[in-house]
């Protein structure tokens, strides 16, 4: 086994053994934790993809906001135990078997499937290459996610005051 | 050697195992954890095809890039409206959220 493929395999032990830990922890602070994990054992795959650009915006964005945002949710809004915080509904076995026979036909189509696979790699460095792209051939897409993020913004703002207390 | 399928296959039971979550969850912010899990590994699905297509332009980059930015307003709009609804109902869980009911 070669040391790419062991690298592969380990992430993907973290990566999925840290999403079914979080899936079944009962406490949500120890979900949010698990899910932590996860992300960073995707920003480690995206670094075996060569995409160095992207496992940083991962690290970022997902382990430094999204899931501070996600923790600071659940700290504003808990109130009872918070050992039983993170319970299941009652959809737990359909739901399972859904979610297993949905990754069943996924996996057996993208296994069968024949990939035009080409062996050339996409080259070191990936950041000077995105920069060039977003701002010359997706200027438009960039500026467009800009004034998105401006309005979830705004709208979060709005919706997080309230309406008794606008002033 | 580690192909293509290996990296799809991965991604596919991540977005499971996020499906799952965001079905049997009952506060509504595991919900969003599964949700972030299906957009995570709908990245990893564009960008082990950048790589192993060899695409030059590097467009699964740039849309994978797109895809954690809408996320990253996604869970801003998300927490706004639940920290909302926990302030109106004293509670998160999906099972009571149902006043749009007719």
């Amino acid at each position: 086994m070669t040391a790419s493929a062991l690298l592969f395999y380990g992430l993907s032990l973290i990566i999925l053994s840290s999403a079914v830990m979080m899936v079944f922890s009962k406490n949500l602070i120890h979900s949010a934790l698990f899910m932590i994990v996860t992300f960073l054992g995707v920003a480690g795959l995206y670094l075996t993809l060569a995409a160095d650009f992207l496992a940083m915006a991962q690290i970022v964005i997902y382990v430094g906001a999204i899931s501070v945002l996600l923790i600071f949710g659940v700290m504003l809004t808990r109130r009872s135990n918070i050992k039983e915080s993170n319970l299941f509904t009652k959809y737990k076995y359909p739901a399972g078997i859904v979610a297993a026979a949905l990754f069943l036909t996924i996996a057996h189509f993208e296994y069968w499937a024949e990939w035009k696979v080409q062996v050339k790699s996409v080259g070191e460095g990936t950041t000077a290459r995105i920069a060039d792209l977003l701002l010359n051939n997706y200027a438009i897409s960039f500026e467009i996610s800009g004034i998105l993020l401006l309005v979830a913004l705004i709208g979060a703002i709005v919706i997080g005051k309230g309406e008794g207390n606008t002033k | 050697m580690i192909t293509l399928q290996h990296y799809l296959i991965l991604a596919a039971a991540l977005f499971c195992i996020g499906l799952f979550t965001s079905i049997v969850k009952k506060n509504a912010i595991a919900v969003f954890m599964g949700i972030e899990l299906m957009l995570n590994s709908v990245n990893i699905n564009l960008i082990a095809f950048n790589h192993y297509l060899g695409l030059e332009k590097l467009l699964g980059h740039i849309f994978a890039l797109f895809v954690i930015l809408v996320a990253a307003a996604e869970v801003a709009v998300g927490l706004a409206i639940i920290l909302s609804l926990y302030r109106h109902r004293k509670n998160t869980s999906v099972d009571d959220l149902d006043m749009l009911k007719w």
